[in-house]
Order: structure tokens, then C-alpha cells, then sequence
């Protein structure tokens, strides 16, 4: 389907719909279809939007999990080898392993590090920071954050054609359906 | 009874958030056109005297750091006073920010989100206020990294048993939280400012800003799941906070100091005294910039319903550590409180006790919780009744020692006034360069609970 004579490669297609109800549409009759590889474009979340798509859970959660435990572990493990083994001193009267008062470092940690693997998580799954895409190529898009809904359908796809996708599109109640290059 | 604005069968007040005729491009026009348009010559003039005030506070730090800590009025009995007391008050504001943006967020609380985002701001800005408190009330800030656990050549470790210690790594935790929170809810909106953006240098700040966002909805999915998962973390974090703060005090054995009510009784004065802050800026604010129909009365009528229900807390604490000071049957706990309220600093105790336990009861009446002139008169008591209390703890606790030999009486220098006054213009000055140049309402999540948003 890409020949390499072709200048620019195609990225595929993008699309515009009307509404946050009417992508909603869309995105469950592209998913009827079997595409697989396309995605929806909107200027907030829209709900029921993962179902449409039949995409899962976000993975989100066991990465923040992970990190949480590693600042629960380091919290504990710092305050424990300070005080048992590498700086041992007697203060206020306090035992060396004194666990009531290791806990609020110990929170601080877990949060800490839960947060950061929340944001830091959040960006790796979604492969930012990625400056340009093909899709800000589309002449509306400047639009999808402000009160434009679109839809992106990747040449990847297996059951992406040129033509009968923008077709399908069309029919299914698409406005400035545009093919994109990479 | 009531405006008629807010009179409406609940059904219709429930559905719309959004006051007036708006669809989304308007809200966004009404948000992001705020920074987009020529900088209004009031805004020049408030910030000019907020970077005066500013001024004073970075004169008074230098003196301060110069010439050491002695050039406040501290001394024995009292080594803490107005440094403790502006660094209490200031982060106990901060924690409004985090009640709207965390705690609201998961009580699904759908108004917060015309207000979250200038709340966290003013969270971040506190906290800053509050850090520099702590990093200069030691006279020698240069050796702030001490708190931090590294390997130094001096073989020393910190003492983590210690609430100070807590109190270091509560603070940092809590303002790199805040700021993670407050960025990843900016993404979007500044997608909106890069899209908008009519010259080449907006597009390229925006455009790193934004991370290149394009509100697909692959990444949306990942990203409400990060907004939650912060939102759970950020609220016991807040409760931490200034739970820990009052461990600073709790865990010492000075009367007055030494209670188990503190922790409670701190995080609801927190919330108490950040709202009142949230109400000071926020009047104005959508007043000036024409967001009265984002910012309803509603949401101001709903931030005085939590400053009256915590306002009534505070006041309950108040009489409770009265009750269990006599009830304790301990004589140097009881001499505290009496001395609190009829001694030398009866005074504070009263202007206390007036501005946050008296003031806030009009808010019983829903004429004066929708009276934006009783709101903020209200609003400026309560702030000044929280610096109050704070004082009231701190002073009133240690200047009468056990032993009438080491009875003293505080009085500021004019360098502790200049030092508190200047984080109000380091405050102001931050809060005013936000308005200018970012998005002062979460764009994207106001039209998230529009009812053009609904799918069904």
C-alpha cells in the first residue's frame, strides 16, 4: 500500500465530528468495523470514551504502586541503618529502632515517590514529551482543544484503505475527513 | 429568601455549573483571552506595589542573614514568635488549594472545578512563603542542606525521631506534590494557549509547556488515571501536612503545647484559613476578569458553608483545650490556658477567638453567604484571626517559663513586621504573575461538566 516513490508517507486519516456524543458514536462504529489502531481526539475526557475504543485498564496504577513501595522501603531502610547502624545516638530517650516515629518519614516517602511515578508514568505511557505529530497537520485541528472532535485512523491499521475508510467516515457522519502525512 | 440566581429548582442548579449562554469555545475564549490580550495598566499597578512589598521582604532576608536572627524581637523565654507564626499561617493556607483540587475532586464535588486551578496556585505560593520561613528562622540558611540525607564530611546524620525532621521532608513532599498536581492539570489548557497562540515565541513556550498534548483520547485515559491517583495521594498528604506541623509543637512537654487535639484541630483551622484566602482572591478576581459566570455565586456560597462548618471546629477545639486543660487536674496546663485568655496576651486571645469563631456565624444566612461585600469582610477576619491563633499558641505557651523569673513579653522588632509583611508581596507578586500568564480556571475540566459534554 506505501510505496517508497511516494514522497511523504501517509499517516493516515484524520476526521471531524460535531460533538463529544457524536465521537462517541463514531469511535464504537470504527471499533464495530475491527479498527483497531485509531484514536479520538477531544478537547476534554469523555466518558465511556475507553469503552467505545475497547481499550483496557490503564497500567497507571501498578507502576505507582511499584514506586510507592520502593519510597515505603527506602523511608524505613534510610532511618533504620541511620540510627541502628551507621549513626546510633541516644536522643530525647528514643529507642534506635523507634517505628511510631519513622512513620511520618516513611509516608512522606511513599507519596513522594507515588506521585512521581503517577506523572512521570503518565508521560512515559503516553510518549511525551513529543513536540509535533502528524496529526496537528490536519487544518482544523488547532481546534481539538478548544471545541473540535476528532478522530485519527493510523495507516497502520490492517483494515485501513484510503478510500473506503474516508467513505466509512463520511457516511458515518464525518466533516473535513483529510489524509495526513508523516 | 435568597437571590433568585440561586433559588432555582435544585435540578437546574445541579445541571448547570456554568452560568449564562456559554458553549465550549466560549469558555475558552473567556479563560485563555485573559492572557491573551494586552496586560491591563491596574494589573501593572497592583503588581508594582506587590514587587514593592517584595522588595521589603528581600531587604529584610538579606538583613536578616547578615546580621543573624537577632534582629527580631525573639529572645528567651521566647525563641519562636512571629518566624513560627508566619510559617504556620502561611502553610495552613496552603491547604485549601489541596482540599479543592484533591479532596473535592474525589468526593466527585463537580463545582471545584471552576476554582481548583487558582487554588492550587495559591497552595504553591503559600508553601513558598511558608519554606522561606524555614529555611531563615535558623540565622543561617546556608546551611539548609543539613536536612537533606547525604554522606558529609563531618560523618553526622540527621535524627529522624525528630518532628523537625518530619516537618523538612512533610514540606518539600508536599509542595513537589502540589506543583506535579498543578502542572499535569495545566497540560491541557496550555495545549489550548499553543493552539491559540498568535506569534511564533507563544507557540514555542506553549508548545514545550504543553508536551506537545493533543487530547487524544489514548492519553487521556492514562492521564485521568494519573489526576485520581495524585488526588488520592494529595489528600492524606494535606492531613499529613500540617498534622506534622503540629507535631513540631505536640511532641514537646510545654503546656499548652503538649495536646492530642492538635493534629485535628490544625488541619481544620488549615482549611478554615485557606478558604478565607481562596475568597480574598478570588472575589476580586472574577470580578475583574469577567469570570462571573464560571465563578458563580454558588461557589462562593459553597466555600462559606466550609468556612462556617470550619470555623465551628476551630471553636470547639478552642473550648475543648480549655475543658481538658482544667480536666487534666494539672496545674501548670491550666495556669497556660487561663493566662492565655485573661493574661498579658488576652488581647490576641480575643481578636482570636472574635475574627474566627464570631465572624464566620453570619454565614448562617444565606443573604450574607451570597453577599460578595459580607464574604470578603468575612474572609479578611478570618485570615487575621488565624494569625492570631498561631501567635496565640506560639507566644502565649512559652512566655511565662515555670519559673516567674523567666516571664517575658514579645514585642516585634521592625524587622519581623517587614518580614511578614514582604511575603505577602512575595505572595501577591506570584499570584499576579500567574493571572497574566496562565489560565486562571481549568479550561478543559469546566467543559467537562458542561451538559454539551454529556454523551448520553
Amino acid at each position: 500500500m506505501m510505496t517508497m516513490s511516494e514522497k511523504e508517507k501517509p499517516f493516515g486519516i484524520v476526521a471531524e465530528f460535531d460533538s463529544a456524543k457524536s465521537l462517541l458514536h463514531a469511535a464504537e462504529k470504527l471499533s464495530d468495523q475491527g479498527y483497531t489502531v485509531f484514536d479520538t481526539h477531544s478537547p476534554f475526557p469523555i466518558h465511556g470514551m475507553d469503552d467505545a475504543m475497547k481499550l483496557g485498564q490503564s497500567k497507571l496504577p501498578l507502576i505507582v504502586f511499584a514506586c510507592a513501595v520502593v519510597g515505603f522501603v527506602s523511608g524505613l531502610g534510610l532511618q533504620a541503618w541511620v540510627h541502628n547502624v551507621e549513626y546510633p545516638m541516644i536522643i530525647a530517650g528514643k529507642p534506635d529502632f523507634a517505628l511510631p516515629a519513622y512513620i511520618p518519614v516513611i509516608f512522606e516517602l511513599t507519596v513522594l515517590l507515588g506521585a512521581f511515578a503517577a506523572v512521570f508514568g503518565m508521560f512515559g505511557l503516553n510518549m511525551l514529551p513529543r513536540p509535533n505529530h502528524p496529526v496537528f497537520s490536519h487544518s482544523r485541528f488547532h481546534k481539538a482543544s478548544d471545541d473540535a472532535f476528532f478522530v485519527s485512523i493510523e495507516a497502520k491499521d490492517p483494515k485501513y484503505d484510503a478510500a473506503k475508510t474516508k467513505d466509512f467516515l463520511q457516511q458515518i457522519g464525518a466533516k473535513n475527513v483529510e489524509v495526513v502525512h508523516e | 429568601m435568597g437571590s433568585p440566581a440561586l433559588a432555582l429548582d435544585p435540578e437546574i442548579a445541579r445541571a448547570t455549573l456554568v452560568k449564562g449562554d456559554n458553549d465550549f469555545a466560549s469558555v475558552t475564549n473567556k479563560v485563555a483571552q485573559i492572557v491573551e490580550t494586552p496586560t491591563p495598566k491596574a494589573w501593572f499597578v497592583f503588581f508594582g506595589l506587590a514587587a514593592l512589598l517584595a522588595g521589603v521582604w528581600v531587604v529584610s532576608v538579606g538583613y536578616l542573614v547578615w546580621e543573624g536572627i537577632g534582629i527580631w524581637g525573639l529572645n528567651q523565654p521566647i525563641g519562636w514568635a512571629w518566624d513560627i507564626t508566619g510559617f504556620v499561617f502561611w502553610v495552613g493556607i496552603g491547604h485549601a488549594g489541596t482540599l479543592i483540587s484533591a479532596i473535592l475532586f474525589l468526593f466527585r464535588q463537580k463545582w471545584r472545578t471552576s476554582i481548583n486551578r487558582a487554588a492550587e496556585a495559591m497552595t504553591l505560593f503559600a508553601v513558598l512563603c511558608a519554606l522561606s520561613y524555614v529555611g531563615i528562622h535558623t540565622g543561617r540558611p546556608w546551611f539548609a542542606y543539613w536536612f537533606i540525607p547525604v554522606p558529609n564530611q563531618m560523618g553526622i546524620w540527621q535524627n529522624y525521631r525528630s518532628p523537625l525532621m518530619w516537618d523538612f521532608f512533610a514540606l518539600n513532599t508536599y509542595f513537589t506534590v502540589s506543583l506535579l498536581f498543578w502542572y499535569v492539570g495545566l497540560i491541557p489548557d496550555l495545549a489550548t494557549l499553543r493552539d491559540r497562540a498568535t506569534t511564533k515565541t507563544r507557540q514555542i513556550i506553549f508548545g514545550v509547556l504543553s508536551m506537545g498534548w493533543r487530547g487524544a483520547n489514548r492519553h487521556w485515559r492514562h492521564y485521568e488515571k494519573a489526576y485520581l491517583i495524585l488526588a488520592g495521594l494529595s489528600t492524606p498528604l494535606v492531613l499529613s501536612v500540617h498534622t506534622i506541623v503540629s507535631f513540631d509543637f505536640a511532641t514537646s512537654v510545654i503546656p499548652g503545647w503538649h495536646t492530642t487535639i492538635f493534629p485535628p484541630y490544625f488541619v481544620a483551622g488549615a482549611i478554615f484559613g485557606g478558604f478565607a484566602m481562596v475568597n480574598i482572591l478570588l472575589v476580586p478576581a472574577r470580578e475583574w476578569f469577567g469570570l462571573k459566570e464560571l465563578i458563580t455565586l454558588r461557589h462562593v456560597e459553597n466555600m462559606n458553608k466550609i468556612i462556617l462548618a470550619t470555623g465551628m471546629m476551630v471553636g470547639y477545639a478552642y473550648c475543648m483545650e480549655f475543658f481538658i486543660a482544667w480536666y487534666s487536674d494539672n496545674d501548670y496546663e491550666f495556669f497556660t490556658f487561663i493566662n492565655r485568655a485573661f493574661g498579658p496576651y488576652k488581647w490576641a486571645y480575643w481578636s482570636m477567638f472574635l475574627c474566627n469563631v464570631a465572624s464566620p456565624q453570619v454565614f448562617w444566612f444565606k443573604r450574607f453567604r451570597t453577599s460578595i461585600p459580607v464574604t470578603f469582610v468575612v474572609a479578611l477576619f478570618v485570615t487575621i484571626g488565624m494569625w492570631f491563633e498561631r501567635f496565640v499558641i506560639i507566644g502565649t505557651s512559652i512566655h511565662r517559663d515555670f519559673l516567674p523569673s523567666a516571664w517575658g513579653y514579645f514585642r516585634p522588632t521592625i524587622w519581623d513586621i517587614s518580614t511578614f509583611a514582604g511575603t505577602f508581596g512575595v505572595f501577591l507578586s506570584l499570584f499576579l504573575l500567574f493571572v497574566r500568564f496562565l489560565p486562571m480556571v481549568a479550561i478543559s475540566e469546566v467543559k467537562g461538566v458542561m451538559p454539551q459534554a454529556k454523551t448520553h
